[in-house]
Formats: structure tokens, C-alpha cells, sequence
């Protein structure tokens, strides 16, 4: 391996790719395993696969794993966009860069941070209740309980379909551009990805937006 | 037409520079955004007034010299064409232009509109040649190249080295101009000799000059004057990931 490689741009933004696609394959099963509410069986279903993921020694290094992955990801943004701006100290009186590209491939950043602070409350809400407090894993409560706890608050409800929002974005440039980074640039199958990144950055947070406004009204009990 | 211009003024390097607005009466929609330049250079100059500063050479759109930001993209308004192929008619009677040097830590103001490129000769420096036998001229055809490759190569090659890619980042990223480079030479047999330190050497001088890292937006593919595909983009990571990850020293 070359020294220094990841200190390079495009070893750095090797980084940014493949923790990006890891984060977007955890999606994928968090996303999963939450839409077993949508059963409206009281939870049981989703208790059951809560209980298996959060009991399962492959699913708890998993964790320090996604963790890490989230960490590498949040830092080397930090590192990239220090970087981008001192590469124009400068900027422009006039820009029109809507003629040349999305507003939400140039923001990026902006709706990483959003993002990231919708973690903070959501590890706060779920996380942390369910690793640290002994109500859930005494068995008093079930995860399912706890949810219903937290989206009955209105203002909660809105922040997490905001921040799904964001995420939506945030997935419509981020799917495409990982696979972009990493090379992976084909004249039959860069459409097909690009189609696929669309379909996902629209149906994963539009699952997971619905979770909490179905809890709300209570269509799901 | 009647054109109103808002031109960045700039001494010399160390000078803050300030907009200056001209009026230009009597300009023909026919005239090119670099002779209504001359226009106003010439009137300037009548005044007693110092003359804009702009690069231009061939004005034909083959050189890679013109460089002007006009209403927030480098190049103004039209696709695939560079500023010096731009006419009037492209824009109304009465307008207001804005014009801007390209904006990037690596291409320092000399003068008003006129930026210092050389960062593109060092990256060309770095690695974009290939060794050839010198002696008597070979046989074209003596080393076979597929047509894919060949189209692809020369499409790459197309690249003028304006730099409105970078100036068209909002990273000011110079990955396009550089992936070209790798790619024109990664997609011929005559390029594979220096294939791995070339992509690993160029990428190292594209950051110590202090250019930008891309974010995939795409802005410089829309903006290029030649039209260079993102695609080279992708081949350059490849190259350099591979490079990279087999390099032994």
C-alpha cells in the first residue's frame, strides 16, 4: 500500500464512501426491523426481533462497529469541508450554481449536521433507555412501550419527520456519490445505481417518517 | 445594446480588489464577450484609465487562456463553450454582467481578471507525460489500440486546462482536469509505463497546491467547455485506489 494513502483527497474521500455504504446497509435492516410495527400486533412481532438484535454477540460487535463507522464518517466531513473552504478563501459575489448542479449535493454538510444532531436526541430516546436504564431489560417495559412514550409528544413527531427529510437528501446524493468514489462508474449499471439511490433515499425515510406520525395518531397500537 | 459591467478590479497580488462599474453604449450583439472587452479596454484607455486585465489568446475556444466568471458560472451563461466564444446575443439590451476572476487558493490574482493556472503545470509536471524512444519516427499502427479506448482517450484529451472545473466547485476541486489527464494515458498501451506512480504522483500534487476535495456534485462536468465526462472522475479513483493499495513502496 502506498504511504499515506488516506491522507490523500481521494483516500480520504475512500473513507467517506465506504463508511457511507455501511451506514447505508444498516439503514436497510434498522429500517427493516422497525416496520415490523406496521403489523399492528402491539409490538409483539417487534419486541421479539428487538429482543433477538439487542441479545445476539454478533449484533452487539456489530454496534461498536456502526458506532466507529458513524465516528469515521462525521470526522473525516469535519476534515474534508476545513479542506474545501480553505481551497477558496475567496468566494464569488455572484454564483449561480443551481445551473450546474443540486442544492442538496452542494449541502451536504449542512444536512449531515441536522442529521447528526436528530441522533443525539434519537440515541438519547431509544439507546440509551434501552442499554442503560433496567426498566427495558428487566422486562417491566418493551422497547414498543418506549416508543409509544416518546411519540406522543407532538414536537418529537416533527422533529424526526424533519430530520427524515434531511436524511432523504442527505441519501439522494450520498447513495450515488459512494459508488462514484469507490470507482464505480459504468455506462449500463451507473443509471440502474443511480435509479436504485433515488428509490432508496425516498423509502427508507418515508418508512421511518411514518413510524412516529402512525404512533401519534395511533393507527398503530 | 446597452450593457452595464461589473468588473472586479485587482492591482497586483496582494491588493484587496473592489467591482468597478462600467456603461458601454453601442455594443453589437454580434461582437464576442472578449472584444466587447476590447471595446471597453480601448475606451478605458482614451480616458486615461488603466485597461482591464484578462487572459485570452487563440479565441477559438482550443487554447484554455479566457477565464472569466460571468453571472456566477465560469464561462457565462452557455453550455460547452468558453468565454471567448461567447457573443452578446446571449445576453439582452440593458443587462447588468457581473465578471469575476476564476476564485481558488491554488490560481492566485495577478491582475483584475487575469489568475496564475501554473498549479495545473506543476500537476502536469508530476506525471502527465509518458516515455517514449526517441529515434526514427515508427510505424503508426505498430501498437494496437481498440477504438473504444481510443474515442474515450481522445475525449479525454479534449481537456483545454482552463480550470472552470475548479472554479466551478464549490470545493474548488481540480479532480476533472486531473482525471482527464489520468485517463488520456491510462486508456492508451503508450501510458501503462508510468500507469501506477503517474495517478499516485498527480493526486499528491493536486493537494499539496492546495485544490479542493470533490464531492460528486457534478459542477464541473456541467460547466466544462469540452465537455469532459465525470466518468474520468470515477477512472481516476479506480486508478489511484489500485494504485494505492498495490503500490510497494
Amino acid at each position: 500500500m502506498a504511504k499515506g494513502m488516506f491522507s490523500y483527497s481521494i483516500g480520504k474521500k475512500l473513507i467517506m464512501g465506504l463508511t457511507g455504504m455501511f451506514l447505508i446497509l444498516f439503514l436497510i435492516v434498522h429500517c427493516g426491523i422497525n416496520s415490523l410495527i406496521f403489523l399492528n400486533d402491539g409490538g409483539e412481532t417487534f419486541n421479539r426481533a428487538a429482543e433477538f438484535m439487542s441479545h445476539n454477540w454478533l449484533m452487539r460487535t456489530l454496534e461498536v462497529g456502526l458506532f466507529l463507522g458513524f465516528i469515521l464518517h462525521i470526522i473525516q466531513s469535519l476534515i474534508l469541508t476545513l479542506e474545501n473552504k480553505k481551497a477558496r478563501k475567496i468566494g464569488y459575489a455572484v454564483s449561480n450554481a443551481n445551473a450546474n448542479s443540486k442544492w442538496y449535493s452542494r449541502s451536504m454538510g449542512l444536512l449531515g449536521t441536522l442529521i447528526l444532531i436528530f441522533l443525539i436526541l434519537h440515541l438519547r430516546h431509544f439507546w440509551v433507555v434501552s442499554r442503560f436504564t433496567d426498566h427495558i431489560s428487566s422486562g417491566e417495559e418493551t422497547l414498543y412501550d418506549e416508543m409509544k412514550e416518546v411519540f406522543a409528544n407532538p414536537i418529537v413527531v416533527i422533529i424526526y419527520v424533519l430530520a427524515q427529510i434531511s436524511l432523504a437528501y442527505h441519501l439522494m446524493h450520498g447513495f450515488q456519490s459512494a459508488f462514484q468514489t469507490l470507482g464505480l462508474n459504468h455506462k449500463k449499471y451507473t443509471p440502474i445505481i443511480k435509479k436504485i439511490g433515488t428509490i432508496y433515499a425516498i423509502i427508507i425515510p418515508l418508512l421511518f417518517a411514518l413510524m412516529p406520525i402512525v404512533m401519534y395518531l395511533g393507527i398503530v397500537k | 445594446m446597452k450593457i452595464t459591467l461589473k468588473v472586479w478590479r485587482q492591482k497586483n497580488k496582494q491588493d484587496a480588489g473592489h467591482f468597478e462599474t462600467y456603461q458601454l453604449d453601442n455594443v453589437s450583439p454580434d461582437m464576442s464577450f472578449l472584444e466587447m472587452f476590447d471595446v471597453l479596454n480601448e475606451k478605458l484607455i482614451s480616458e486615461g484609465k488603466e485597461p482591464v486585465a484578462f487572459d485570452h489568446d487563440c479565441r477559438e475556444g482550443i487554447c484554455g487562456m479566457c477565464s472569466m466568471y460571468i453571472n456566477g458560472r465560469p464561462h457565462g451563461p452557455l453550455r460547452g463553450v468558453t468565454t471567448c466564444q461567447l457573443h452578446m446575443r446571449s445576453f439582452k439590451d440593458g443587462d447588468t454582467i457581473v465578471v469575476e476572476p476564476w476564485r481558488s487558493t491554488a490560481f492566485p490574482v495577478i491582475k483584475d481578471l487575469t489568475v496564475d493556472r501554473s498549479a495545473f503545470d506543476r500537476i502536469i509536471q508530476a506525471g502527465g507525460y509518458i516515455s517514449v524512444n526517441t529515434g526514427s519516427a515508427r510505424d503508426a499502427n505498430n501498437i494496437l489500440v481498440p477504438k473504444e479506448n481510443a474515442d474515450k482517450a481522445f475525449l479525454a484529451a479534449a481537456c483545454i486546462g482552463c480550470g472552470a472545473c475548479v472554479a466551478a466547485c464549490k470545493n474548488a476541486s481540480a479532480m476533472l482536469f486531473v482525471a482527464a489527464k489520468v485517463s488520456q494515458f491510462a486508456l492508451l498501451p503508450q501510458g501503462q509505463i508510468e500507469r501506477k506512480q503517474r495517478v499516485l504522483n498527480m493526486v499528491k500534487k493536486m493537494d499539496e497546491e492546495g485544490f479542493g476535495n470533490c464531492t460528486n456534485t457534478g459542477a464541473c462536468e456541467a460547466e466544462c467547455p469540452k465537455g469532459i465526462s465525470l466518468e474520468n472522475i470515477a477512472r481516476m479513483n479506480r486508478e489511484y485506489i489500485c494504485a494505492a493499495l498495490t503500490s510497494e513502496k
